[in-house]
């Protein structure tokens, strides 16, 4: 069949313009549709997947708690890990105290250099090392003293562990945003007479805040599954939960499933939120592509379905 | 020329690790007047610039600026270093258009120019406002107030970071090289808004390779060359009878790339 077409649109006007076939697209596009059936068939057919028990534990209250719990780590662990790894990129930018970037340094060699894992379990079991923990003068008195074991909490012990490991991944994030902003950017604002930190707040940071975001993105997706390592250290989150279900019912798969559609569920929340944070922070950037997009659309982009644009990154 | 001293430099010296850049700059700037810094590239020019709002710092020799030396409060005979806020007090005196305009790529063209007068003078919004937008028309963009700086062309952009640098009310304004980045056909708007605030006695002082505006404009020259200024004097005698050598070679070479604009006319040497 050849198809012919003589419209205003072909390249050149007044003649017929014969289309190509795209053999090898029909091809592809074929394959594709038959995998997919057979993915959605072996779904469906198969039932040790056990859909009916993942529809009822799906909202009960044990697997609720577990969401509402990975939902707490991914926060607190984020917030400390975000805090923090500001202070650490700045330390580690410290023009004139060679001594403080060299900390940062050495903070970030050693939580990026060591396994998640092994660090939460160190944090675990923080009383075997330290009995007593206390605040006071260094070398002086001490005005609180508490014991490690009763202090330091499981929930305790996991938000600190994903949240000073985070904090070597945020540093080198942020620090990566400040260096993107132009030298420029910051002699104008010393020049109308802000001072450095002034300068940094009203100037440097929300203009590097649109390089840090989608990483930053990500990160909270990273978080929100690395805060299922957790469960080893007995902290009753999402998939511990499903594991406490699965080791009384034996139904494995389905409460693996059930775990990992929440997953699915709140990581594509994140993904929409930072669309959002995304588009507020790239003001008088010329990237407006999404904006005239339907939601539906956008909302594909987001998720990593569709044709992507520039910058998406999660 | 009898206006007050704003800017007294005797002497001054800067090195960047062992090169030195600044070998003994003497000049005076008095309240009212237009100083054009020209010389090849690489003679100091811009850094001398950025030493007279500490952008950089001083090797040796005196500089004051309204009568305080940059970074410092001088109490006997001593030098004192002073605070970044004090130092950023001192700097709200002094304006800056740069180069490359460096307006604040996340605001709006309003936005830059409030920013100033409101987070450093804590000027009242609406009043910051209302006095942001006097200064786009009296440059030309009151239309364009809410025009990110990407939307804007170069000159536009330049005229922007004008109204910026005027919008904090300085004793003085230095212009590094305003329109070298601006297409041609943009330089003329940068240079009719330029020529406005010298009538108006601003104080300024414009490192610039355009030499018919310093003729016009410039109440003196300043020639640098190698870290040295070789000639000073009014425009009449600098730039239409230089008396040095490597004044007149860099006079017809700028000259000579400038076909397009004013034949080497003779009439000027008259006056």
């Amino acid at each position: 069949m050849v198809q012919t077409v003589s419209n205003s649109n072909a390249a050149s006007v007044g003649h017929s313009v014969v289309r190509r076939k795209h053999v090898g697209r029909w091809i592809l596009t074929i394959i594709c549709l038959v995998l997919l059936s057979m993915l959605v068939h072996a779904l469906i057919v198969n039932d040790r997947f056990g859909w009916s028990t993942v529809a009822d534990q799906f909202f009960s209250s044990f697997i609720l708690k577990g969401v509402g719990m990975t939902l707490v780590l991914t926060s607190l662990s984020m917030a400390i890990g975000i805090v923090l790894g500001v202070v650490l990129a700045l330390m580690r930018m410290a023009e004139h105290n060679y001594l403080v970037a060299a900390l940062a340094g050495g903070y970030i060699w050693f939580f990026r250099g060591t396994p998640l894992l092994v660090q939460l379990i160190f944090w675990y079991n923080i009383a075997t090392l330290y009995p007593r923990l206390s605040i006071g003068i260094p070398y002086g008195p001490e005005f609180v003293s508490a014991n490690a074991n009763t202090l330091v909490t499981p929930v305790m012990a996991a938000v600190f562990g994903l949240g000073l490991n985070e904090a070597a991944y945020m540093a080198e994030i942020v620090r990566g945003g400040l260096l993107s902003v132009d030298r420029g950017q910051v002699e104008a604002a010393l020049a109308v007479g802000m001072t450095p930190s002034k300068t940094m707040r009203r100037v440097v940071l929300p203009q590097a805040m649109r390089v840090i975001i989608p990483p930053t993105g990500n990160s909270v997706i990273g978080m929100l599954k690395f805060s299922a390592l957790a469960s080893v250290i007995s902290v009753a989150e999402l998939l511990d939960s499903a594991q406490l279900i699965y080791a009384r019912t034996f139904e494995t798969i389905p409460l693996l499933v059930v775990a990992s559609l929440w997953y699915l569920v709140l990581s594509s929340a994140f993904s929409v939120g930072q669309y959002y944070i995304e588009r507020h922070f790239g003001r008088g950037t010329s990237s407006s592509s999404g904006v005239s997009a339907s939601l539906g659309r956008r909302v594909a982009r987001v998720l990593g379905f569709g044709r992507r644009t520039g910058l998406q990154a999660a | 020329m009898d206006g007050e001293v704003v800017v007294h430099a005797e002497n001054v010296t800067k090195s960047f690790g062992s090169v030195p850049v600044l070998k003994g700059v003497s000049l005076e700037v008095r309240r009212g007047e237009v100083l054009c810094l020209m010389g090849s590239s690489g003679s100091g020019k811009s850094t001398f610039l950025r030493c007279i709002n500490r952008l950089e710092t001083i090797s040796s020799g005196d500089l004051y600026v309204c009568g305080e030396p940059p970074g410092y409060r001088v109490s006997g005979s001593r030098h004192y270093e002073l605070s970044e806020r004090e130092i950023a007090r001192q700097r709200m005196r002094v304006g800056m258009v740069f180069q490359h305009f460096n307006l604040f790529r996340n605001k709006t063209a309003l936005e830059n120019v409030m920013e100033g007068p409101v987070q450093v003078k804590h000027i009242d919004r609406s009043e910051a406002k209302r006095h942001a937008l006097e200064l786009l028309t009296s440059v030309g963009l009151g239309a364009r107030a809410l025009a990110y700086p990407n939307q804007l062309s170069g000159g536009q952009q330049q005229r922007v970071a004008i109204a910026r640098a005027l919008a904090m009310d300085p004793e003085l304004i230095l212009f590094d090289e305003p329109t070298s980045a601006l297409d041609p056909e943009l330089v003329g708007e940068v240079l009719a808004v330029m020529r406005k605030l010298a009538h108006r006695g601003l104080t300024m002082i414009v490192v610039t390779h355009e030499i018919s505006f310093a003729r016009e404009v410039a109440d003196n020259v300043a020639f640098l060359d190698d870290g040295k200024v070789i000639e000073m004097g009014p425009p009449r005698d600098v730039l239409w009878n230089p008396r040095q050598h490597r004044t007149k070679e860099f006079l017809s070479r700028i000259l000579a790339d400038d076909r397009a604009g004013l034949p080497v006319d003779t009439d000027g040497t008259a006056g």
